[in-house]
């Protein structure tokens, strides 16, 4: 507060306002329970966890070869049940409490074990246990995408270990600092669903993993179509849906907000599912329905940090930004570059999620159909933030991601045999068959 | 007795069978097969990666028939198989030393 001379009376009913200031504070600023947000969150929580379970794996199943089906399966569901634990110990007061001297960086533990954490408890206008939740839908979903990279060789046994450490070093930390009290968030960055927490985030260790365990064996020769494209468009339909609760559901409350939140999800992701399809098209002279799918995912991915602040229109053009980059990456760069990310996580996530961080700078202001950048901001300067926060996350992503693989490599290793490649996950790792015809 | 092997389109069973059972033919065993001859295989595209896929599916019909049947059993593969494209297929014949049914234990031409 500045400190200003005041006249006499002007101090005197200062004096008595500071006084009475923390009853008033108290009386506008205790929460109550709103019964229309918090229903919708807890919707918005089960829709998120459906674009993980089984949106995600599907999308994923699909996608290897069908020796390989159940392992993508198995990963992600044992993902959602170990981050759910995890979540409930230690994640959620880390990544959301105040840290004290430590806050740019990480939370405190204060609610470790989810203590304070009661039946009453408010987190804003709905149940802290709702709220949550729905934090853990996150922290599940986002080790999950990075299962695409390392898909058909990684051993099951140091993925968990990977997982864990990946979401205790890099999730919680990253989450913190944007949503948590963190300096991401307190720099002014807009990152309203999770470009960079969750997408970018993924998108860069996914890279990292695809580069530390190296290439399947005989990639790129040997053909490895998907086994099953009606199980990634079943996935991606659940993903596009369950979306909402993503994006709208970051909102916290059942309001005009969310509401436009779903709208410009929406919109980026039609735009996006066409862009991918024209762009196919033209390039290749057939569409695909892999291609329409996967262009539909970047548009997701490229407007969820952008759903709170971006208009109708600027979803059109995030989202066919969005698309049309991770097109670029994933069908020119990857091959020109030769790196197996087998299921494209870096090419979509990594790369929308850079591309919708980026825009959301822009299209936030106002005279672009946004909500309306910061008081004094500009769009510039908005951009500019962005940009360090996409910095942020790659470089401490990217090297505390790195360091984590690199560990697991030199102890317990982290790559299947080769006989256990060729035979397939499913049965050399699981004991099971995907089909049994 | 011979065992003649057909390598057909997979469209064309149907036709295939009926035309066998015009004849008096009704055992017929039926394998998905896949192979190329000079027929041209596709490509296929996935996100970028580009596969050439040479194997076309088949179908191998086999049947077993006694030795005055085998040139009309052939005649009859031949017109139903026919499309005139290329990649309708092959007809392969086989000397078959010993029949036996199994439920009754018959051998020989009884068998077939």
């Amino acid at each position: 507060m500045k400190a200003t001379k005041l006249k006499t009376p002007a101090r005197t009913l200062s004096a008595l306002l500071l006084t009475l200031a923390p009853v008033l504070a108290f009386a506008q600023e205790e929460p109550t329970l709103s019964a229309g947000d918090t229903a919708w969150m807890i919707t918005a929580t089960a829709l998120v966890l459906l674009m993980t379970i089984p949106g995600l794996s599907l999308f994923y199943a699909g996608l290897v070869r069908a020796k390989n089906v159940l392992s993508v399966l198995m990963q992600c569901f044992a993902i959602t049940g170990m981050i759910s634990v995890i979540w409930a110990i230690y994640g959620y007061s880390l990544a959301f409490t105040d840290g004290a001297s430590l806050n740019a960086y990480i939370g405190g533990l204060e609610k470790a074990f989810l203590s304070g954490v009661t039946v009453d408890a408010l987190s804003g206008s709905i149940p802290e246990s709702v709220f949550m939740t729905f934090q853990m839908t996150f922290a599940i979903i986002t080790p999950a995408l990075i299962v695409g990279a390392f898909a058909e060789r990684m051993k099951f046994s140091a993925m968990l270990i990977f997982m864990a450490l990946w979401v205790t070093l890099v999730y919680i930390p990253i989450a913190h600092w944007v949503w948590g009290g963190g300096w991401v968030g307190a720099m002014g960055a807009l990152d309203f669903a999770g470009g960079t927490v969750v997408h970018i985030n993924a998108g860069v260790a996914a890279l990292m993993a695809a580069l530390v365990l190296g290439r399947r064996k005989g990639y790129p020769t040997t053909a490895m179509p998907p086994h099953n494209l009606g199980y990634t468009v079943i996935g991606a339909s659940l993903l596009w849906v369950g979306w909402f609760g993503f994006n709208a559901g970051s909102e916290l409350a059942a309001d005009g907000t969310a509401g436009m939140a779903m709208t410009v999800t929406q919109l980026a992701t039609a735009a996006a599912a066409l862009t991918w399809m024209f762009a196919e098209w033209i390039n290749h002279g057939k569409a695909s329905v892999l291609g329409i799918a996967t262009g539909a995912v970047a548009g997701l991915v490229a407007i969820t940090p952008a759903s709170g602040t971006a208009g109708p229109m600027g979803a059109l053009v995030i989202g066919f930004a969005g698309a049309f980059f991770a097109f670029i990456a994933a069908t020119k760069v990857k091959v020109w570059l030769g790196y197996d990310d087998s299921l494209d996580v870096w090419g979509v996530h990594g790369i929308a999620g850079i591309v919708g961080a980026i825009l959301t700078g822009v299209f936030a202001d106002a005279s672009l159909g946004g909500s309306g950048l910061a008081e004094g901001m500009t769009i510039a300067g908005q951009v500019w933030i962005q940009f360090l926060s996409v910095l942020a996350t790659l470089i401490y992503g990217g090297i505390m991601s790195l360091i984590i693989l690199l560990f697991l490599k030199v102890t317990i290793g982290v790559r299947v045999t080769e006989e256990q490649e060729t035979e397939g996950l499913d049965l050399a790792l699981h004991d099971e068959r995907g089909y049994i015809l | 007795m011979k065992l003649i092997a057909a390598i057909i389109k997979p469209f064309k069973l149907d036709d295939v069978r009926e035309a066998l059972a015009d004849i008096g033919v009704s055992g017929i065993t039926v394998i998905e097969v896949k192979g190329f001859g000079r027929q041209k295989g596709h490509t296929e595209l996935y996100r970028g990666a580009e596969y050439v896929v040479d194997f076309l599916p088949k179908i191998k019909v086999e049947i077993a028939v006694d030795d005055p049947l085998v040139d009309q059993v052939i005649e009859a593969i031949t017109n139903a198989a026919r499309t005139g494209k290329i990649g309708d297929g092959k007809i392969f014949v086989f000397d078959v030393d010993q029949v036996i049914r199994i439920r009754t234990g018959e051998t020989g031409p009884d068998a077939l």
